[in-house]
């Protein structure tokens, strides 16, 4: 006999062994993260006053790109494979089902990018008493990230230049995101609390945590008709 | 039951090709009468004013369609909500109609926006929170019009849009303020609207006149694309063919006499 619990168990089992016999997929984000990141200093300035004033604007437009190419491998195999039809099918609610799944990708994307922030803070001068509100804001802007993401490519799964147009859908809603995790560690280094920005961004992470998967659910439902 | 029953029946394809059939012409005429008033009015009579001089006189096209490029939207978002929750296709068509006017209206009214700015501000553009969020709002607007031309099948894709433009919709809000927090952190009152003072009213009757012939210039042009949509998707059908064929005999008739 099969509970709900042990199916979700047993589906987040899979997705977190499906990410690690795919390490180079949850890889490819993260070095597009640092990459991204250097390119900030050649194309602007290597000045130090510069660097500390854009430095976390840089890490969070590069958390974003990063985040969101991580989307384009969301549902594109499982779609591939019908997985998608099977998890459709299965007698457990699909919105808890997508949930366990946001949580494996974003343990597998999100989290390492949230801890290797701080590495990369460093080269920007960013001051120490910065880092806690920048890792907190990756962190609560980082399921924000995934899940309005989650949404835009359930609706655009198995649609050709599906990536493409997934950014188009995605950017414009992001912005909150970043302009909350931005102000967050501006008003530190202003000596400001950076609690304002960070209260707003849970705020959004509590909102997209609690409709989140309904909403992906009812857009792969769409999607898969 | 019987309040219902038109209610039911404009929504149905037929009835309102019949019914936007009926009204189309009258409203195009006057939309076109309150549109000539208002600008005729704001342009020449409305006083010059003390401080802007002639320039001001963009508002009248400007807020007008600023104001449209919201309402537009709503509308959009109220018509997806509809086709979700009871699935009335009309409302479908509607939506998609009105995704390339307001996408109009919302370009319009960043253009003449910043030909406005030009001699105010002395700048093309800058990063206001009214003109960014506006410019975000662009962008929503070529999402929704994005994803309806991706998506090939009709059943997915009347949903699919309407599920992402009321995405949109939750979050116009937040990005309204989210930016408006940004712009005031990072240049605190670089632009002060001049100390406002109201609008006297020789100014606000051929604006409100405006704002009136924007919202049914948008009616007309919606009623109208959602007339093609409908010819379109329907073209199979009997009352369709039957209801054009009739028109072709009657304006044949009538250039006969």
């Amino acid at each position: 006999m099969t509970t709900l619990n042990g199916i979700l168990i047993r589906q987040l089992r899979r997705e977190l062994l499906l990410a690690y016999r795919r390490r180079g997929d949850a890889l490819t984000p993260l070095l597009f993260f640092i990459i991204v990141i250097t390119l900030f200093p050649l194309g602007i300035s290597p000045e130090k006053v510069l660097l500390q004033q854009f430095g976390a604007g840089a890490l969070w437009i590069a958390a974003l790109l990063a985040s969101m190419l991580s989307l384009q491998r969301l549902f594109t195999t499982d779609h591939g494979n019908g997985v998608l039809e099977q998890l459709l099918v299965t007698p457990c609610p699909l919105s808890f089902l997508l949930a366990t799944k946001l949580m494996a990708h974003w343990l597998s994307s999100g989290l390492p990018l949230v801890f290797l922030s701080p590495l990369l803070a460093e080269p920007f001068g960013l001051e120490w008493s910065t880092y806690p509100a920048l890792v907190a804001g990756l962190l609560l802007g980082t399921p924000v990230l995934l899940i309005i993401g989650a949404i835009s490519a359930a609706l655009t799964v198995g649609l050709r230049g599906g990536g493409l147009l997934l950014t188009l859908l995605t950017l414009p809603l992001y912005v909150p995101v970043l302009i909350f995790g931005t102000g967050a560690v501006m008003a530190v280094s202003r000596g400001m609390s950076a609690a304002p920005h960070l209260s707003l961004l849970g705020a959004m992470c509590l909102v997209s945590l609690t409709f989140g998967p309904w909403l992906t659910a009812l857009a792969l439902k769409i999607s898969l008709d | 039951m019987r309040i219902w029953l038109p209610l039911q029946r404009l929504v149905s394809a037929r009835y309102f090709f019949e019914f936007s059939s009926r009204i189309l012409p009258w409203l195009g005429w006057v939309t076109l009468l309150i549109l000539l008033t208002g600008l005729g009015w704001g342009l020449f009579y409305a006083p010059t004013d003390y401080q802007q001089g002639e320039s001001y006189r963009i508002i009248f096209i400007h807020v007008p369609s600023a104001w449209m490029s919201m309402f537009a939207y709503m509308v959009m978002a109220g018509c997806s909500a509809i086709f979700l929750i009871w699935r009335i296709r009309i409302m479908d068509l509607f939506a998609t109609s009105t995704a390339p006017i307001g996408a109009s209206f919302t370009l319009i009214a960043l253009a003449t926006g910043s030909l406005w700015g030009r001699p105010m501000w002395g700048t093309y553009w800058v990063w206001d929170a009214r003109l960014t969020s506006e410019l975000i709002l662009l962008f929503l607007y070529f999402g929704v019009m994005a994803l309806r031309a991706a998506i090939d099948e009709p059943r997915r894709q009347g949903r699919a849009v309407a599920l992402l433009t009321l995405l949109g919709v939750v979050n116009i809000p937040v990005i309204h303020f989210s930016v408006e927090w940004w712009n005031t952190l990072h240049q605190p009152a670089s632009i002060t609207k001049a100390a406002a003072p109201s609008i006297h009213l020789s100014m606000l009757i051929p604006l409100l006149l405006m704002a009136l012939g924007f919202t049914l210039l948008y009616l007309y042009m919606a009623l109208q694309r959602t007339q093609g949509a409908i010819i379109e998707q329907e073209i199979d059908s009997t009352w369709l063919q039957e209801r054009l064929s009739n028109n072709t005999i009657e304006t044949e008739g009538g250039t006969g006499k």
